[in-house]
Order: structure tokens, then sequence, then C-alpha cells
């Protein structure tokens, strides 16, 4: 098997004998359809081999900026907004010669050719010079399919797989020409949630061993959380906040990014709710920083009255939905089970709410504080 | 010993499964009306042209086509339809190219456009192109005469007229298949490195084939059977500009019924091999 299309040139670099290089840059990337705008000012850098998630809801830009780093899409003309991979710009160069992988969210497999073809499309696509024999070919074809464990399938058509043989058929075609980066748009968005889990941890550890420069789109945060080295928090046609999914989580930059990644409670007049309290900032808690006592012991600004009205159990953590007495502010809250038992939780019972934890965002900063004695520990 | 499946097993199941029912009478008479309008509308016509052309015999019905001007008729038809199909063709991939890949300004129009053959007489279409190349006294006829080209009056009209006739066919039909399937694969096949004409050749027009076929037999079957716009381009000269559907009128009107229907069963069977491609045609593309 010729050299160039081994696998194994992937491997060849380990990641820890390199200074940190960036595979992938984005700079000032403005992108509008007509009046409105998808993209503003965007730029963005992925370090080599890394593994990112662009996390957003739709119409958060997320998409438009993968298309535009794959060359399915432009920038702007008139913007100065640039694409580099490796160093060198590609913002001109068309799709086919950026060297990149591309997967869809529906797969976008040709329908009528078998798994074997749509593997080969690629290789069969170079130019007659640099395109290799139909033995290479059919070898490169047989060790992608073993690569995404679909050995075997190579004379079936796409209408006779599952939704994740597809998806990785798709991988496996966009591995074929060895691209530089792997794009992925919303990759297991068209799947059920167990095949989901799978292909998600499948995707992250065989990641791990091509070490391609991968970067995938997604609007579900417990995918992003789970899967990417880096998150890039995207709305509003800007990236919110980019960092480690555990650094994006625990510190969350905006009330978008907090409300975004995980459940949250929001709480917005004064939280005692006593007479006279002024409403003040947002106030956000985690479910799991919300602590429940008998009724009669909140004692502090930060406690307050609430009545059970749902208990569901899974696992050691029950997960009660409250509401609160006086303004009817419904939240939630995330109990041990022991807990649960102890305190004879029932719907229609009446408790007392204390937080361990809450977040502010005054004027646009960010406040993260524990609770103690009844005021904020900053 | 009565399983015990039996104590939940209904003792009343509803005697129609659907969860629409119309009464009986209803049904009925609806179901008739139906079979009636087939019966006197298609079923007896067909039946008819057969029967008529097979009234004289074997022998009478072959005679038909010794006749020097239904050869001509046939062989007009034929050349006509050769033209125009692949003409058209091209036109309804490009058309319909244009229309699902890109946006541009006048996109609406020009799909409206492409119907106007649908909502215009054929009659119409036909004096269209007599204003225009008529010799004596079209806008661009006198020209075209100088030059030694007749148009009107010969087979350059006849297929200018049937062109317009049929340019929706193939248009219509991948308009909406290419717009269901989207760009992805196009996309997926540029990324991949595939050139444009690569990516038409190997993904595109595998992904219509079917469409396509299908507009192409319409296409087809309008081409030889078109009578209103042919009629008024070619004067219907026998031997000469007389295509099928007008020399079977002719022949009609000369009381000669059963070279008509002979020639009249023909088109009637071109017809019938278009309805059973096009089952055959839909049974593949489904499956």
């Amino acid at each position: 098997m010729p050299q160039p299309y081994s696998l194994n040139t992937y491997s060849l670099q380990p990641k820890y004998l390199q200074p940190l290089q960036m595979s992938i840059q984005a700079i000032h990337i403005r992108k509008t359809f007509g009046n409105y705008t998808a993209l503003e000012d965007v730029s963005l850098e992925v370090p080599d081999g890394k593994l990112v998630s662009l996390l957003g809801p739709s119409g958060s830009g997320k998409t438009t900026l993968l298309r535009i780093l794959a060359g399915l899409d432009f920038a702007d003309p008139g913007s100065n907004g640039k694409v580099l991979f490796h160093g060198e710009d590609v913002t001109a160069t068309q799709a086919g010669k950026r060297g990149v992988g591309f997967v869809f969210q529906h797969y976008a497999l040709f329908k009528h050719m078998t798994v074997a073809d749509n593997i080969a499309f690629g290789l069969r696509s170079m130019k007659r010079s640099e395109r290799p024999d139909k033995a290479a070919i059919h070898a490169r074809v047989n060790e992608l399919l073993q690569l995404v464990q679909l050995d075997g399938l190579q004379k079936r058509y796409p209408s006779e797989l599952s939704g994740g043989q597809r998806q990785r058929v798709a991988l496996a075609r966009a591995l074929a020409v060895n691209p530089k980066v792997l794009l992925l748009d919303e990759p297991f968005g068209a799947l059920d949630a167990k095949v989901r889990k799978d292909l998600r941890r499948w995707l992250r550890t065989f990641q791990e061993e091509i070490k391609v420069t991968t970067i995938f789109v997604t609007h579900d945060q417990e995918e992003a959380l789970e899967l990417a080295d880096e998150v890039v928090v995207m709305n509003n046609a800007k990236i919110e906040q980019k960092g480690p999914p555990q650094q994006v989580y625990d510190r969350p930059v905006s009330p978008f990014v907090i409300e975004f990644l995980g459940n949250v409670n929001r709480f917005t007049a004064g939280v005692s709710g006593k007479a006279g309290d002024k409403p003040k900032d947002v106030l956000y808690v985690r479910p799991h920083d919300v602590e429940l006592e008998p009724e009669g012991s909140e004692t502090h600004e930060y406690s307050l009255k609430a009545k059970v009205q749902h208990i569901f159990s899974a696992g050691n953590y029950g997960r009660v939905r409250l509401e609160r007495v006086g303004t009817h502010e419904p939240f939630e809250a995330e109990v041990p089970r022991e807990r649960l038992r102890e305190l004879e939780l029932a719907p229609g019972k009446v408790v007392s709410v204390v937080f361990r934890h809450v977040r502010l965002f005054p004027k646009g900063e960010f406040l993260e504080a524990d609770i103690k004695d009844g005021k904020l520990a900053v | 010993m009565p399983s015990i499946i039996s104590r939940f097993r209904t003792d009343k199941v509803p005697k129609t499964q659907s969860a629409i029912s119309e009464p009986r009478w209803m049904r009925y008479t609806l179901m008739g009306l139906a079979a009636g309008f087939l019966l006197f509308f298609l079923l007896i016509p067909l039946f008819s042209v057969f029967f008529e052309a097979f009234r004289r015999g074997i022998p009478a019905f072959i005679a038909t086509f010794e006749d020097e001007n239904a050869l001509a008729a046939i062989r007009l038809t034929l050349t006509v339809a050769l033209i125009c199909v692949p003409v058209t063709t091209v036109f309804g991939l490009a058309a319909a190219w244009a229309i699902t890949k890109f946006s541009f300004r006048g996109k609406s129009l020009l799909t409206t456009v492409i119907d106007l053959p649908f909502a215009v007489s054929p009659v119409i279409a036909g004096l269209i192109f007599v204003l225009i190349f008529s010799g004596t006294h079209g806008w661009l006829g006198p020209w075209f005469e100088s030059q030694g080209i007749r148009v009107i009056f010969a087979l350059p009209g006849i297929v200018l007229a049937t062109m317009f006739i049929t340019l929706p066919f193939v248009a219509r039909e991948l308009i909406p298949l290419m717009q269901s399937q989207g760009r992805d694969e196009e996309y997926a096949a540029l990324t991949l490195g595939a050139s444009g004409w690569r990516t038409f050749l190997r993904v595109t027009l595998p992904n219509v084939k079917w469409g396509l076929f299908y507009g192409l037999i319409l296409c087809n079957a309008r081409a030889m059977g078109e009578f209103g716009a042919v009629a008024v381009v070619s004067g219907n000269i026998k031997g000469m500009t007389s295509t099928m559907p007008l020399y079977i009128e002719t022949l009609y009107f000369e009381y000669a019924t059963v070279p008509a229907f002979a020639l009249s069963s023909i088109l009637t069977l071109l017809a019938l091999l278009t309805l059973v491609l096009k089952n055959i045609i839909e049974w593949k593309a489904g499956g």
C-alpha cells in the first residue's frame, strides 16, 4: 500500500514533540444573508489534533462557520475574514482543494452507490497522476471499513444500513482522502438517543486514535461537554465563550452560557421575597446547589419557602419540582434519595430552601459565590 | 380449557377497520360513478379505436401502412420527436438545475414562464410562430426566406411548435425532485475533491434518473401526439408536412375510417406503452 494513503501518517507525529500548532484559524469572519447576520466578526483557533465543539442554539451561526471553514460557503466579500489551515491561507481555496473531511447531519451518502464505492469516491476523484491504483483503493476502503468497524458491508447500499452505520460510512468516506481537518455538522443529530450516546463515545476514542483535528457542531450541551477538548459556545452570530468543558460549565461568562449549559434555576426578584425588596440582578442556581430543609428553617436572604410539586427519582438523586411560595416561581432541586426520605417529601408539602452556591451577572460581570451564614461569600 | 387470552377478547369487533367510514350506499354510489366515467370516457373509446382499426380484417389494417403518405407522416412524427425530446431534456436539466441550485433575480419568473405552454392554447402557440416566421408577413420570416430557409409550412416550424408545447415536461418532473433532494450529496462530492462535471455525472444525474426518464417519455408522447400547434404551422401538406395526428384527421374527413383508426391505434399503443413505462419507473424509483 502506498505510504501517502496510510492512516499511520497521523500517528507519526506525537503531539508532545511539537509546539502547540494551530490547525485551523478563522480570523474576523463576517457573514450576512440579506438583512440577516449569521456571523459577526468571529475568530477561532483550533490547536493541532484537538476535538473542538461548536455549541449553540439553532440560528447561532455555528453551522455557517463550519461551512465557511469547509469552503462550502464564503465570508462576506469585502470583509477581511480569513481562513487558515496550518498557517496556510485557504480563504479563496475551493472546498475540494482544502483537504477537509466533511460529515453531514443527514449523512449525504450517495444513495445509488455501494458502501465501498461511497468510500472510494474521493480517491477516484483525484487527478490521474495522484490517484492510487485499483488495488490500493480497494485496500484503503477495506482498511477504513475496519477502522469504523463495518468490515463486510462493502457491497451494501446506504438504504440497507442503520443510521449509526450510515454515519460511520460517511466518516470513513470523509477520511479516505486523508483530510487535514475533519468537520462534522451535527453528526449525531438524526440518530436516536441510545445510538447517539454509543456513537459519540466511539467517536471520542476514534479521534484520539487518528489524531486528526476535528470540529463538530452540536446544539446538545451534554454531547459537547462529554466529547470535546474545548467547547466554543455560540449565540447570536457571536462566540460567547470558549474553553475546556469543565471551565465553561463551572465558570460561565454570561447568562446565556449558564442557561444553555445544563439545568439552571433563575430568580429575578429579591431572593427572600420580603415586602419592600427591590428587584435585584438575576440570580442563577444549579439544581444541585439547591438544598431542602424542613419548613421553618429559612433564616437569611438566600433562603426561601417553597411548595413541592412533583418528585421523580432515578438513580441516587431525586429531581424535585418546586414552586416558590408567594411568587409562584417554578424551580428545580436535585436532592439525594436519602434526603428525600428524611424530609418525607411529598407533593403539596412546604419546605425551606437554601442555596449553597449562586451565580450573578451584575452589570455584565460574572460573580460566583458560596453562601455562608446567609451572606454571599465572594 | 379456555386460554387466559380468550378472557381478554372483545366480543364486538367493529365491522370496518377504517376510522373514516361512510354509509354503504354512498360508497357504492361513488364507486359506481367513477367506474361509469372510466367506462364511457376511457375504456369504450380505447376499445373502439382497435375495433375500428381491425373492422375490415388484418389485411386492410396492414394496407394502411403501404400508403406512401401514411409512411411519410410516421417518418415526420418520428423525426420531430427525435429532435424535440433531446432538446427539451437538455433545457429541462439546465432549468431545473438553475432553479433548484442557485438563487438569482427573476427565479420565480422563470419558474412561472416554464409553465406557460401548459396554460396557453396550442393553437395560439402555433400562431405565435406563424407571426414570427411567416415567409410573407412574419417578423423574421422574410429574412429566413431570403437565406433559403423555409420555417412555416416546413419541418423547422413543426419542430419549433412542438418544442414550445413540450418544453415544460422534463423541467416540471425534475424541479420538485431536485428540490426535495437538497444539495448535501453534491456538497459532499465537492468536499471530496470531485469536479463540477464529475459531481453532475456521478451524483446529480443518478439521483434524478427516474424522474428524468419519466419526463422524457411524457415529453415523447406529447411530441408525437401534438395536434393544435402543429396544425397551424405545418399547413398540413399530405406526404410533406402532415404528422400522424394531422394525417389521421385528413383520413377521417376523407371517410377512410379503417386507415384513420389503424394509424390511431399506433398512437394509442404509444400511450399505453407510456403508461406501462411510467408504472415501471414509479415502481423502480420507489423501490
